[in-house]
Parts: C-alpha cells; sequence; structure tokens
C-alpha cells in the first residue's frame, strides 16, 4: 500500500509518511504559499508543484529528488493578444487547476490545466509549455463560463493508458472534450449529463455541462466517473456518453471522484449539500462507495467525525492508492483522513492543516 | 538614470537588489531590469504584459495610472518603487 502523501495546500506541499504504525508530516515546502496542484511523475521520479501566489502570480516548480530541492520552470501562459495594452482583454493564467502526466510511451510530455480555460501542453519535462490552440479556438468556448471561480477552468485531464493520443479533459462549465489524436483535433463528449442550472430547453446542451470531477479507471479506461454538479454520472465508452446513477446516498451532489484502479465498477464520493451551501448531509461528513457500478451504495463513516462538521472535500482531495486500497482525503477545514480497506475505516491524521486543495499519492 | 527598488517580499522568492536604468517610461525601465532578471517579468506582469492586479507601481510618491501598458512617464530624477499591494493576499 501507499506509504507517502502530498497535500498541496493555501499554506504549502506537505508529504505525509507512514511509518511506526502512524502517519506523520515529514516535509513542508513552500511554506506560506498557495499550491493548488502537485503531480509525482512515476515515470521519472519527478515531482511538480503550482502555486498561486497571491501578489505575484502563478508559478510552477520543479523536483527531481522528491522534494529536497526545487527548480522554478515557466509557467503556462498564453500568447500575447497583441501589443502591450492592445491586450487589455486577453487570458492571462490565474491558475493551475491540475497537472497530468501524457503517458507512460511519452516521457517528459505534460499536461496542464488552467482557469481561463486553457490546455496546455509540454513536451520537455515542464520546461517549455505551449498552449492547445485546436481546443482554445473552439468556437464552442464562447458558450463556456466559470463553475466557482469567475472564469471556467480545465480540472480533470484523463489519459489513456491504452493509448496516449486518447484524452479527456473537464471544464467547469464547459463540457468533456475527447482527442484521440493527441490534441489535434477535438470532439465534444458528454452526451447524457444534465444542468439543471440552464433553461429547460438547453439542460441538455453539452457544451454547459459542469462536470466537477473525473475519474478514470486504470484497468478499464472506457469507464470514466463523473461527480457532476447535477448529480454522478458513469460513462463506459470513454466519455462519449453518460448514464446518470441515482442511487447515490444520502446525495448526489459533491465535487469528488475517485474510482478503483483495477474494478470499474468501484468508486467513492464524498456528497454534500448543493449548490452553494456544500457542506455534509445533516452535518455529518461521509463517504459513499458504490461497488457494483452505481446499483448500489454503502455509507461510510468509520472514523470520520461523530460532531457536526463543516468539512468540504474540493475534486482533487480524494485519492485511492494504486492496489485500491488505501484513500486518502483532505477537506477546506484542515482536516485530513486516511481511509484503509477501501474506506472501511478511517484514521485522522490531523485537524489542523491550512485548507486543502490535493491530496495525490506518491507511489 | 532612474533608480528602481522592490518590495521585500519579492526577495523570497528571487533576488531583485534595487538597479539604476535607463528608461523613459515605467516599461522601458522595468524590460531594462528584465533584461538582466527575466525571471522577475512573470512576478510582475501577467501573460499579456499587464501589471498584475496585486502589485503597484508608484514613481516617488505618486502611483502609476497606466498598469496596461505601463506608459508613465519617467525622469532620471525619478525613484520607481515596485511594492506589494495590500490586497490579494
Amino acid at each position: 500500500m501507499a506509504e507517502t502523501l502530498y497535500v498541496a495546500s493555501r499554506k504549502g506541499l506537505l508529504t505525509f509518511r507512514h511509518s511506526a504504525g502512524a502517519w506523520h508530516l515529514a516535509d513542508t515546502a513552500f511554506l506560506g504559499d498557495p499550491v493548488t496542484a502537485v503531480l509525482p511523475d512515476g515515470r521519472d521520479g519527478a515531482l511538480y508543484a503550482a502555486l498561486n501566489l497571491g501578489h505575484f502570480g502563478v508559478k510552477l516548480h520543479r523536483s527531481g529528488d522528491g522534494g529536497q530541492n526545487w527548480e522554478e520552470l515557466p509557467t503556462p501562459a498564453f500568447p500575447s493578444a497583441g501589443d502591450a495594452g492592445a491586450g487589455a482583454d486577453g487570458p492571462s493564467v490565474s491558475l493551475i487547476w491540475t497537472l497530468a502526466a501524457g503517458g507512460a510511451d511519452r516521457p517528459g510530455v505534460l499536461w496542464a490545466g488552467t482557469i481561463p480555460g486553457g490546455l496546455f501542453r509540454s513536451d520537455d519535462h515542464g520546461f517549455s509549455w505551449t498552449l492547445v490552440d485546436s481546443l482554445w479556438d473552439r468556437p464552442e468556448r464562447a458558450e463556456w463560463f466559470g463553475g466557482g471561480y469567475d472564469q471556467p477552468g480545465i480540472h480533470s485531464i484523463c489519459v489513456d493508458p491504452r493509448d496516449s493520443d486518447r484524452i479527456a479533459v473537464a471544464v467547469s462549465c464547459g463540457g468533456i472534450w475527447l482527442t484521440g489524436d493527441s490534441g489535434a483535433t477535438w470532439r465534444l463528449g458528454g452526451t447524457g449529463l444534465r444542468a439543471d442550472y440552464m433553461p429547460p430547453d438547453r439542460s441538455d446542451d453539452r457544451v454547459t455541462q459542469d462536470p466537477h470531477r473525473l475519474a478514470q479507471c486504470a484497468a478499464a479506461p472506457d469507464t470514466i466517473w463523473c461527480q457532476h454538479h447535477n448529480g454522478i454520472f458513469r460513462s463506459t465508452d470513454g466519455g462519449d456518453t453518460f448514464t446518470e446513477i441515482t442511487t447515490a446516498k444520502p446525495a448526489a451532489f459533491g465535487f469528488a471522484v475517485a474510482v478503483h484502479p483495477a474494478d470499474p465498477n468501484t468508486a467513492w464520493f464524498v456528497p454534500g449539500v448543493k449548490d452553494e451551501c456544500r457542506v455534509p448531509v445533516d452535518r455529518r461528513l461521509v463517504v459513499s462507495r458504490t461497488n457494483d457500478g452505481g446499483a448500489s451504495y454503502e455509507v461510510l463513516k468509520d472514523g470520520l467525525p461523530d460532531e457536526p462538521s463543516f468539512d468540504l472535500v474540493y475534486r482533487h482531495a480524494l485519492d485511492i492508492d494504486a492496489d485500491g486500497r488505501r484513500l486518502a482525503m483532505g477537506s477546506t477545514t484542515g482536516n485530513l483522513w486516511i481511509g484503509d480497506a477501501g474506506g472501511s475505516r478511517w484514521t485522522s491524521v490531523s485537524s489542523h492543516l491550512p485548507p486543502i486543495n490535493q491530496v495525490i499519492w506518491a507511489d | 538614470m532612474p533608480r528602481v527598488s522592490f518590495t521585500g517580499n519579492l526577495q523570497r522568492h528571487l533576488s531583485c537588489p534595487p538597479a539604476e536604468v535607463a528608461g523613459e517610461t515605467v516599461r522601458a525601465v522595468l524590460q531594462a531590469v528584465f533584461a538582466d532578471n527575466p525571471r522577475l517579468r512573470s512576478y510582475l506582469l501577467d501573460d499579456q504584459g499587464r501589471l498584475r492586479r496585486h502589485v503597484n507601481i508608484f514613481i516617488n510618491d505618486r502611483m502609476v495610472h497606466d498598469r496596461c501598458r505601463l506608459s508613465d512617464q519617467v525622469t532620471d530624477a525619478d525613484e520607481v518603487f515596485v511594492v506589494q499591494a495590500l490586497s490579494g493576499g
């Protein structure tokens, strides 16, 4: 099972390790700085951390030694929209929302999803970045809008482990976009998603859907789970079409989803109260799990707080390890839990952390 | 030449000592600094070359007006202060 966990928090990148039967904070990097995304790259052992400095902008750092030493990299940036001043309305990256490795057969290829909704590619381990024009220039982008943040953003990038050219990207709010040629061309997926926040005649409009998070099964990549603003959906054709799962309890609203790496029918969610309330149902934090593709759900709460809770688990703050047995979960109120036995038994690691943006296992 | 100095809060991220550089506008002054310190650019300006929202620049005791083109005039006798806004933290 995984023994090292990275936590991207409002006040730095925290590394937790498991030893002698307990979890402890082993390292803190970028103390005081908001870390918005972290990527341990299993292909070469590199570690990437995206920062959002309150005054001085978005930054990206890389470590080749597990976080002991860091090197600042160029940041994904939009091309100039014109001469200085003429580009007054031109885009500028305000957040790196997610980082993804480009596939086992593409060493050095990285993808970054940003706010506003830019997808960026690096072919050299992050030392240079290029905006993926083919998605940015889609005319449908004019219909995208912000969800939570003022501007739309890309938060999920799923690279098919069978074929690195096949990628699914999710935009809040701009739907699910699919490519089969490594981003040269795109098609709009997400048939079957439903947006109650739109006028009734446009609720099935694929381009204004708000997928909160996608999770792709490593062993069965055609299965993609989607925690959507309006519920839980599952695709078994790589993201083209989705079926709504209506059995979730205690609620179908949430942000995070994790899928078992070997079993596409097993997935975890953290239910909450929609829309803007965003607290646990009845203020009792639980995790819900299905083991049968969404036909039924279990509510997991052993080890989670018995007292009223206001914890919100962001979309990147739930992760399952490579064995499919150990989960990690972090909340906006600075709680961190480890869920062993597939989430049947939770252990509080700390209740005193900064707000948590992301948790991810190192191995 | 105008003298330009930077908030101490930047020093936590990268070195940017005070400098005397040629330039008749804020943009020209900054470009001259960036020529020797290219990393600094993204800390002060966004992707489109605009002054970041939570960074302020003063020419002596006057805050610059043009945050987009950075066209405010600078003379050889001026001091340019790059400061951290109290917003944005």
